[in-house]
């Protein structure tokens, strides 16, 4: 028998299956209720398919609800999927969406408490306690990564230092004045710190660091065995999405195989991304969630996009909640850079501003220092082509300023000759991305 | 008296100044004066030929992006200051010249300048009041046949 101590705050990781799944339905018949009653387009659908919330009397009738895309949070910019008054919401967050407009998303008192407890529980899982000093430099802002993780350390009774993301020279100074055991950040920036780390040769044996806790962008195993090996931390992987509730939807135990899913709280099911059939336990497709206790924004079988699948075995953790695979990738053409989401047809967007005519263009995405390299290469036409260097050099800045505009994020633009993007069947393939496996930093 | 000259856009890449000159080459076109402007990522060759249309046309068709310009063809004395004669000319009237490159002729005591001047217009006025000569396309394309 395991007999290691249960930190209270994870009691509901250990829930047997049958407490846990009559939580799940009681919570999902609520919050189904409340977003029939609440929010317009969720009561439209339901009406369409002749569907009420009492007609939810089992986990299995989630199948009957109708899904919802990021689209439809764009689509009622920026308070429209909202199932509570204003007066109840006590924070708002948001990300960026297709088209430039952000998406919103807010949170009531007890969707704050329900965030930090999952954090909470995040971090217990990870192997933090109250004895740990935890440097965050997840960014603080709308972003939720920041203040997700800042709320969860605290409930935990850690010690935070709230440093947020950049200026490498004072994360370096204060994790060594410190005493830092625990780090969150993207596993991108974290992979610069260690490079700065190694350049002012004052090396890892002074840090106290232990543990990392990883999000917000993709990143693989040979990633984790690169800062395992450098600096001698266990590394963790976490996931969340800002439509669900940001941080604290799934994350790694100690034995880093697969993530738990905080399944008192969110509905996970498996579809086939094409048909939207759902899928068996262990076979791979897209993660849809549902959101079981969040008031002010009710997400019911959200395509996440996110490709994984169900790890039915139990965990030999001990936890009962169910895992996921890492993500291997996604279903549509969102990339993650630096922790931004981010569209080809933003970038689309941003040159089409420049140029009347949307040129042949590519995204190379790269990994240099551990730090996500976007460039954007656009193939040279007869209207932007001018004799003059400079007027070329101000092209690709005006190229480049209409993308960071966009997306809040630096582009390297470089021109290139006609016909020299490859394409097949005459059509340009938009992105490569140089950063998977094997891409070492 | 301005002279069209093609510019083609290349990238700074090993190899790519040959497909424009092969193409140019096999079409029988000679290249009469040329410059290459280059930066970390890119190059510009700019080009002077006889016929310009004709060039363009086979450049673009052998896949090249190419631009037209005017500049103008200044004869300028082929001696210590001859450049520094025509430049003292121009700057006192703030004209300003983007670019330039310069060629020797095969004969006689001259040489020639192609610039490209933002204000061409009033350069070649203040030119010819000077005294200084500006080719036509007709005395340029003969230049180096004699």
């Amino acid at each position: 028998m395991n007999e290691s101590p249960i930190h209270p705050d994870s009691y509901a990781d250990f829930l047997c299956p049958d407490e846990l799944q009559r939580i799940q339905l009681y919570r999902l018949q609520v919050i189904v209720q409340s977003a029939y009653d609440h929010v317009p387009l969720i009561r439209q659908r339901m009406d369409e398919r002749g569907l009420k919330p009492q007609h939810i009397k089992s986990l299995a009738d989630t199948a009957k609800l109708p899904f919802m895309q990021k689209t439809d949070l764009r689509d009622t910019y920026p308070y429209g999927l909202f199932a509570r008054p204003m007066k109840d919401v006590v924070r708002l967050h948001a990300s960026s969406g297709t088209t430039g407009k952000p998406i919103v998303v807010g949170y009531t008192r007890d969707d704050m408490k329900v965030w930090s407890s999952v954090m909470a529980r995040t971090f217990c899982a990870c192997g933090l306690s109250e004895h740990d000093v935890v440097q965050n430099a997840f960014g603080y802002g709308l972003f939720t990564g920041g203040l997700g993780a800042h709320y969860g350390a605290e409930a935990l009774g850690a010690t935070v230092i709230p440093i947020s993301g950049g200026n490498t020279e004072r994360q370096i100074m204060v994790m060594q004045d410190f005493g830092v055991t625990a780090i969150c950040s993207t596993p991108s920036y974290f992979l610069h710190l260690i490079e700065a780390i190694e350049a002012v040769g004052t090396g890892f044996k002074d840090l106290k660091l232990k543990i990392g806790v990883f999000g917000a962008e993709p990143w693989t195993d040979g990633m984790r065995a690169h800062i395992e090996d450098r600096i001698h931390i266990k590394a963790y992987d976490i996931y969340g999405l800002t439509e669900i509730i940001g941080p604290g939807v799934a994350t790694e135990c100690a034995l880093q195989s697969g993530l738990h899913v905080f399944e008192d709280h969110f509905l996970m099911e498996i579809v086939d991304p094409k048909t939207s059939q759902i899928l068996p336990d262990g076979e791979e497709g897209e993660l849809v969630l549902t959101t079981l206790s969040k008031q002010a924004i009710p997400m019911i079988r959200y395509r996440t996009h996110d490709i994984t699948s169900i790890i039915p075995e139990r965990c030999a953790c001990g936890r009962s909640i169910r895992r996921i695979n890492r993500i291997s990738h996604r279903s549509d053409d969102m990339m993650i850079i630096r922790g931004v989401n981010v569209f080809p047809s933003q970038i689309e967007a941003a040159l089409l501003k420049v140029e009347k005519s949307l040129p042949h263009y590519q995204i190379v995405l790269s990994r240099r220092e551990g730090l996500d390299q976007l460039e954007v290469q656009v193939e040279v036409t007869g209207d932007m082509f001018r004799d003059r260097v400079s007027a070329l050099e101000q092209l690709q800045k005006k190229f480049s300023h209409a993308i960071e505009h966009v997306l809040g994020l630096r582009a390297q633009v470089r021109l290139v000759e006609p016909q020299s993007i490859a394409r097949s069947q005459g059509k340009a393939k938009r992105v490569i991305d140089l950063r998977k496996e094997g891409a070492t930093p | 008296m301005k002279l069209k000259q093609l510019s083609v856009f290349l990238e700074n890449k090993p190899g790519r100044l040959s497909q424009p000159c092969k193409a140019l080459a096999e079409a029988g076109i000679n290249i009469l004066t040329l410059c290459l402007a280059d930066t970390e990522q890119f190059g510009i060759l700019r080009l002077m030929v006889k016929e310009w249309e004709k060039a363009k046309s086979i450049l673009e068709q052998s896949g090249c992006v190419v631009n037209v310009s005017d500049v103008l063809a200044i004869e300028i004395p082929d001696r210590p200051g001859g450049l520094d004669s025509i430049l003292s000319m121009l700057e006192p009237n703030a004209i300003n010249i983007e670019y330039m490159y310069a060629f020797t002729l095969k004969r006689g005591n001259n040489a020639v300048l192609i610039a490209r001047i933002e204000d061409a217009d009033r350069a070649i006025k203040i030119l010819h009041q000077k005294g200084v000569t500006i080719l036509n396309s007709t005395t340029f394309h003969t230049l180096n046949l004699v």
